[in-house]
């Protein structure tokens, strides 16, 4: 035992854990914070891999920036009834089946992939600088094409949120 | 230096695709729908990174694909937020199975 498999083992059932929480919280509020530590977890498992940069972005990016967002769409509609939807039994088994057949599918998958990986490399991970030459030289269009999307989600996301006065309200007046 | 291979990190990765596909299939609050496409997203960049550490080919594409995919993931919640809150305006309620106008 290395200190690798134990800071993996510890880690790795956190977010697990905290991966089956977020299914199973009854309440939406829960979910979210169960989710937080999942993406938290997540991105020490990219430290742990030597990947620090994406765990940095994953940080940053996620848990500042994706968990707000969620946390605000949890809030603007957090009334009493939707906050505990109650899920028929049929629904949990329909889904409970389909993702234990596709979690044992990616597990003989997976057990399949990793023979024969047992060793990392011993050379480190390539970091920042050489992600970024990576992104202005030979991933310089899927980076152009991510930028250009980016722009367009932000003026999509700004035009369907606008506040709108109902068609009900607007005969009312 | 160590026994921890890949496969680990690629069954964390099944498990968390698992969890995020339950959370999709089976809640009922459209926020809790988009907390499962996290967790979908999670797991599948759980397996880039950890592919990039283990075939030596793949160091500098994993990582790349990575950070390709938390940007998207970013956009999508945003878009998916914005699609909610207009659909909360609109029937004043956050129940995905109420969604059914264009049932035929």
């Amino acid at each position: 035992m290395t200190l690798d498999v134990i800071l993996f083992a510890i880690i790795a059932s956190a977010t697990g854990l905290s991966a089956l929480s977020v299914v199973f919280s009854r309440n939406v509020v829960r979910s979210a914070v169960w989710l937080l530590f999942t993406l938290v977890g997540v991105s020490l498992l990219y430290f742990l891999l030597g990947a620090e940069f994406v765990g940095a972005t994953q940080l940053i990016v996620y848990v500042g920036g994706t968990m707000v967002l969620v946390v605000f769409g949890v809030m603007l509609t957090a009334q009493q009834q939707f906050l505990r939807i109650r899920i028929r039994p049929e629904e949990w088994a329909m889904g409970g089946v389909l993702a234990a057949c596709l979690f044992a599918l990616l597990v003989t998958i997976s057990l399949r992939i990793g023979e024969g990986k047992a060793a990392p490399p011993t050379e480190p991970m390539p970091g920042a600088g050489q992600l970024g030459v990576g992104f202005l030289t030979t991933y310089l269009l899927p980076f152009e094409i991510i930028s250009v999307h980016l722009l367009v989600v932000l003026i999509g996301a700004a035009y369907l949120a606008r506040a709108k006065r109902r068609p009900k309200e607007a005969g009312n007046d | 230096m160590t026994d921890l291979g890949l496969t680990p990190y690629l069954c964390l990765g099944a498990f968390l695709f698992a969890c995020g596909l339950l959370c999709i299939a089976a809640k009922r609050n459209a926020v809790g729908v988009l907390m499962g496409v996290e967790l979908v997203l999670n797991a599948a960049n759980v397996n880039f990174v950890a592919c990039a550490r283990y075939v030596p080919k793949f160091a500098l594409e994993g990582q790349v694909f990575a950070l390709l995919v938390i940007v998207l993931a970013a956009g999508e919640a945003a878009v998916a937020l914005a699609i909610i809150l207009n659909f909360y305006n609109n029937h004043a309620t956050v129940d995905v199975d109420r969604a059914d106008e264009l049932k035929g």
